[in-house]
């Protein structure tokens, strides 16, 4: 076992204890300050990939600025544990399938990624997350697709704002 | 010295690079609270701290000492753990920002070469950014935590203003990018050494822009509406006490210092002597000059913080609100804009 493996365990066991410490905390507030540490974790992740560009967009755009915005919502909300009303049987019915019937599209997806099983990812190295190499992807090879998602990013801006203005 | 196919002496060499600046940060933030009074003294026209030691220079050890022995008291009512996390956040992610700021050249010590900088990551700027945007936790966490409406007022008022600034900061940041084209402090600093012009001289609007918001980031006047005392009696840390509260005054200290090192650092370059030329001495004497100019720089950014802090009253929060989304923003957006046309006609 070389180090990068035991850094890449380790990451994994963090993450995956934080996501289940976001689902089992009673107080919403709690949640997403573990999930802010699952992105930190991620992020690791990717610095072992050698994506640095990704990690720290990761960290900024995720944790940085939407989780903000969470943290925001539930403390002006105020969530408290005992005046949070009973959910209805049907609602209750309706997550457990919706939730079923993500897990079922995940093991599909791990069955699809068989093929890929005993092959080591090339770790610390492999440039394409580096910052050049994405650029260049992005403004040469991807020019529209990129532009097109910038005018959706705009449109959701300016209905934000014709929403404020009412 | 290698183990588990590691270079041990690497390792040691940043433990104690990171160790030097994280206690040198420290004792300059002690002193950096000396200098403010004194600084708001003299502006007011009075002596300022004046009786421990000679001139007053045991005042910041006084001021420590006092904060570690009062009584701590954590309120029953607080969410016990987030209210001791949240000043180590805020003071951890300041510290955190010194990782990646070249401090000098390469020192040259029993033959190996030491760069005076923790990581020099290719993405350094947006390595700042990302710390920037975590500043926020250890102050809406706190503010949180606390259970006092005032404290979380205050603590969403510091993250509303945090969140506001962060954009206009961005895009002067984008406009400086788009000259320099490399996002490495070290490339940046060393681009502006070797016979060239400081940064100032291309992006003199894009630096006002993000002296402005470096400001507001800070939480400094006139931008320190989390900690308006007639609105909010004390700010996001109204309840805490002892070396907690010290934590959360001493972060906005070595925030201070960390902006200032890097608006040197991007836009007076770095640790680069004016009309010196470094090569004619030895490396190590140059890389000690070097240290010493990057530290004039600082403090001459600290006492600027400071001189506006004791000169300009505070905004109110909707003209803060509206100087931030109407006018510094835009201002970048054309900054950026009118940069873009000027590379482009170079072409």
């Amino acid at each position: 076992m070389n180090v990068l493996e035991i850094i890449f365990y380790a990451l994994s066991a963090f993450a995956l204890v934080c996501a289940i410490m976001v689902l089992i905390s009673k107080n919403p507030i709690h949640s997403v300050l573990w999930l802010i540490l699952v992105f930190f974790a991620i992020s690791g992740h990717y610095i072992l990939l050698n994506a640095q560009f990704l990690a720290i967009v990761n960290i900024i755009v995720y944790a940085g600025a939407i989780m903000v915005l969470f943290l925001f919502v539930i403390m002006l909300i105020n969530v408290k544990k005992d005046s949070e009303p009973q959910k209805q049987l049907f609602v209750k019915f309706t997550g457990v399938i919706a939730g079923g019937s993500f897990l079922t599209l995940f093991i599909s997806l791990v069955k699809q990624a068989m093929p890929l099983v005993g092959k080591t990812v090339p770790l610390k190295e492999g440039t394409i997350g580096l910052i050049h190499p994405l650029g260049k992807a992005l403004f040469n090879d991807y020019v529209v697709p990129f532009e097109i998602s910038s005018v959706l990013f705009l449109s959701a801006m300016v209905g934000a704002v014709l929403i404020g203005k009412k | 010295m290698t183990l588990l196919a590691f270079d041990w002496a690497f390792i040691i060499e940043k433990l104690i690079l990171i160790v030097i600046i994280v206690l040198t940060t420290l004792l300059i933030t002690l002193y950096t609270t000396f200098g403010e009074r004194k600084v708001a003294a003299i502006l007011q026209d009075r002596p300022g701290p004046n009786r421990a030691g000679p001139f007053g220079l045991l005042q910041p050890l006084a001021d420590g000492l006092k904060l570690i022995m009062k009584e701590e008291i954590i309120p029953d009512a607080s969410s016990r753990w987030l209210f001791i996390i949240g000043p180590g956040l805020a003071m951890t992610a300041s510290l955190m920002t010194c990782a990646v700021i070249p401090w000098s050249t390469d020192l040259h010590l029993f033959g190996r070469t030491i760069a005076l900088q923790v990581a020099d990551v290719n993405i350094g700027i947006l390595y700042i950014f990302a710390v920037v945007s975590m500043g926020v936790y250890g102050i809406m966490i706190g503010g949180w935590a606390s259970n006092n409406k005032f404290s979380l007022m205050s603590a969403l008022r510091a993250a509303s203003q945090a969140i506001s600034y962060e954009i206009a900061m961005g895009l002067a940041l984008i406009a400086l990018l788009m000259t320099t084209g490399t996002l490495s402090l070290k490339t940046i600093v060393e681009d502006q050494t070797a016979g060239h012009w400081w940064n100032i001289v291309y992006q003199p609007l894009g630096f006002v822009i993000f002296f402005i918001c470096a400001m507001a980031e800070c939480n400094r006047t006139p931008f320190d509406l989390p900690e308006a005392e007639n609105e909010l009696n004390f700010g996001y840390h109204q309840e805490y006490s002892s070396m907690k509260l010290g934590f959360y005054l001493f972060a906005e200290y070595v925030n201070m210092i960390m902006s200032s090192a890097i608006m040197a650092s991007m836009y007076f370059g770095g640790y680069d002597l004016p009309f010196f030329d470094e090569s004619t001495v030895a490396p190590n004497i140059a890389a000690m000059i070097g240290l010493g100019t990057l530290l004039i720089k600082i403090v001459l950014f600290v006492f600027l913080f400071m001189w506006i802090r004791w000169t300009i009253p505070r905004f109110r929060y909707d003209q803060l609100m509206n100087l931030g989304w109407k006018k510094m923003i835009p201002l970048a957006l054309f900054n950026m804009l009118l940069t873009g046309a000027l590379i482009l006609s170079k072409l």
